[in-house]
């Protein structure tokens, strides 16, 4: 079913974003100097909440047509996690290179320029990326095109020019009308990513990447937000085993949680 | 810190959340962050409440020791909507001179504070938990790592992990309040409804007790032992990803990097074997007891006190217990 969106008579033009992260089941450790992560035996992947919006992207194109693409900034190695996009079910890529960790701000304005060039009717993100875990990228991409916004979204439904979103938020769910083009984030719970087939990725190989460099953008990149410097959390603690329920409603006793 | 321009900035401004008429109390832990930062700094110290018909949420806070409540009230502003709440607070952050922007890190302040930012130019820190007068601390990578952070930019705007801080005191004089119209722009929002999480238990970032369980508790049934066991200490019960994702208990109980974070009195693991990811959102608890059948979860690592056993005979002897004592 192909649906008239945005008042135009072709049909949804989706733009999905996707940040290569570390692993989540690697270990972090910090240089010994404290100015960044070790990264040395670290795995990369997609990051998981931008895999979710792919997921919700390609299922959205499937309902109502459209096209799909994919953007994502960083290193060429960033490749990899457009290509994963890609066999997902996107139908191209594009990579901003760019030098190093950008801060949100930055990225979020580096991104202007791609869907000025796009002219999305729908940008779906992560709602965080979980190795800055900032939580920014999409609200502010949002401001800066002055657009609204449905973040933490567990339920999106296309209807016209409009999408109506569930957004899970402190103390229950949020239901929302947001006009079209927005910027919606997804929560966990949107959907789970689909098992991609070994020709599908494959298929994605054969597929576009446009790369364009950040100097190439005219955009200020220095950095908002500098990380001074990182810190180890306060140390593990010393855990006291305790052998009896006795013994734990001791703990409770002495620490005055019961009587 | 130096500034330039020709008007000094000079406050911090708190964006204070407000429900049927009261201020919250993340607003008012919020508050002990600005205050101690607006010393810190001697700036003054203001507040922003954004609604309409929310005069008595500002006759609340008039003790806290702000110099002025800003009053934006508007039929407008009757429900929440990120763009809107971003206008009206950079407009009186504006009118203010506000250096520090700042509200609690739930939902609504991460929602719509980065817009805040992008509206007036300035960088942002999310979820901080600290402040020195110069650098903001906050967690990364699912709290694996805490990062100090300087914001290259004359304003900064802040969310703030508020369960760290302590709830105001009423201090000095009552606060002036300052009503401001201000012409509200048309949304691209429209609200259409808010479905509640029914429970009679306390939301879990505010609980001085915390029960919760993970993937050892095996199904839905048997977190009713759960709700016993926190209901004997007017606490709440919490649940890990695995859990949620079972949907043996509803979304808005997962506790962690990626649900919520909490910083009870005590925090009780029951059958959770301690992803970083759930840790993350519970160690800044005083006291965290652990149950586990598995010697090496890594739970124990994050506990005080721990018990390897069996969950099914721990809990119900405890309530049994308890429930003796009472009696």
């Amino acid at each position: 079913m192909n649906v008239p969106v945005n008042g135009k008579e072709d049909t949804v033009k989706i733009l999905v974003t996707v940040k290569r992260v570390t692993d989540a089941d690697s270990i972090i450790e910090i240089k010994p100097d404290g100015s960044g992560i070790d990264l040395s035996g670290i795995q990369f992947t997609i990051n998981p909440f931008d895999e979710i919006a792919v997921e919700e992207g390609v299922r959205i194109r499937e309902a109502h047509g459209g096209t799909l693409t994919v953007v994502s900034i960083g290193s060429e190695n960033c490749q990899n996690e457009i290509r994963r996009a890609l066999a997902m079910g996107a139908d191209r890529g594009i990579l901003i290179t760019a030098p190093g960790e950008l801060d949100s701000d930055t990225a979020a304005r580096i991104l202007v320029k791609v869907v000025e060039k796009e002219q999305p009717d729908i940008i779906l993100m992560g709602k965080q990326a979980i190795d800055l875990d900032d939580n920014q990228v999409a609200q502010l991409l949002a401001e800066y095109l002055r657009w609204g916004q449905a973040c933490f979204a567990t339920r999106i439904e296309l209807t016209g020019n409009k999408v109506v979103v569930d957004r899970e938020v402190d103390g229950g769910i949020e239901v929302v009308e947001v006009i079209l083009p927005c910027v919606i984030s997804a929560e966990l719970r949107l959907n789970k990513p689909r098992h991609i087939p070994l020709p599908a990725i494959f298929k994605a190989n054969k597929k576009q990447i446009d790369m364009f460099s950040v100097s190439e953008l005219d955009i200020d990149t220095a950095p908002k937000v500098i990380v001074q410097n990182l810190e180890v959390p306060a140390k593990p603690k010393l855990c006291y085993i305790l052998e009896t329920v006795s013994d734990l409603l001791e703990v409770l006793k002495k620490n005055g949680i019961t009587t | 810190m130096s500034f330039k321009g020709e008007t000094k900035v000079s406050a911090v401004l708190i964006v204070a959340e407000h429900k049927e008429g009261m201020p919250s109390k993340r607003t008012l832990r919020t508050i002990t962050f600005g205050r101690d930062a607006s010393e810190m700094l001697k700036y003054k110290l203001n507040l922003l409440i954004i609604g309409h018909k929310v005069e008595e949420v500002a006759e609340q806070l008039i003790i806290y020791g702000a110099n002025r409540i800003y009053l934006v009230n508007d039929p407008a502003l009757e429900k929440y909507k990120a763009e809107t709440w971003a206008y009206v607070t950079s407009k009186v952050a504006e009118h203010c001179n506000a250096a520090i922007i700042c509200t609690d890190a739930g939902t609504t302040g991460r929602d719509f504070m980065p817009r805040v930012s992008a509206r007036i130019g300035a960088g942002m820190a999310s979820g901080v938990i600290g402040f020195d007068g110069e650098c903001f601390k906050r967690e990364m990578w699912a709290g694996s790592v805490v990062a100090r952070i300087r914001l290259h930019t004359e304003i900064q705007v802040a969310t703030v992990r508020s369960t760290l801080f302590e709830p105001a005191t009423p201090a000095g004089n009552s606060s002036e309040i300052e009503p401001l119209h201000l012409d509200i722009p048309p949304a691209r929002t429209r609200f259409i409804e808010f479905r509640k999480t029914e429970s009679k238990r306390p939301d879990l970032p505010e609980a001085n007790v915390v029960i919760s369980g993970g993937r050892g508790l095996g199904n839905a049934e048997n977190f009713r032992m759960l709700e016993r066991l926190a209901d004997l200490f007017k606490g709440a019960v919490g649940a890990t990803r695995a859990a949620v994702d079972a949907q043996w208990v509803p979304n808005d109980l997962q506790v962690g990097q990626t649900g919520k974070f909490v910083a009870p009195e005590f925090y009780m693991a029951c059958g959770i074997s301690g992803a970083m990811q759930h840790v993350a959102g519970i160690k800044n608890s005083k006291i965290i007891v652990a149950i586990n059948k598995d010697e090496n979860a890594p739970i124990f690592r994050a506990a005080d006190f721990g018990m390897v056993a069996d969950l099914f005979e721990v809990v119900p002897a405890l309530i049994a217990a308890i429930e003796n004592t009472i009696e």
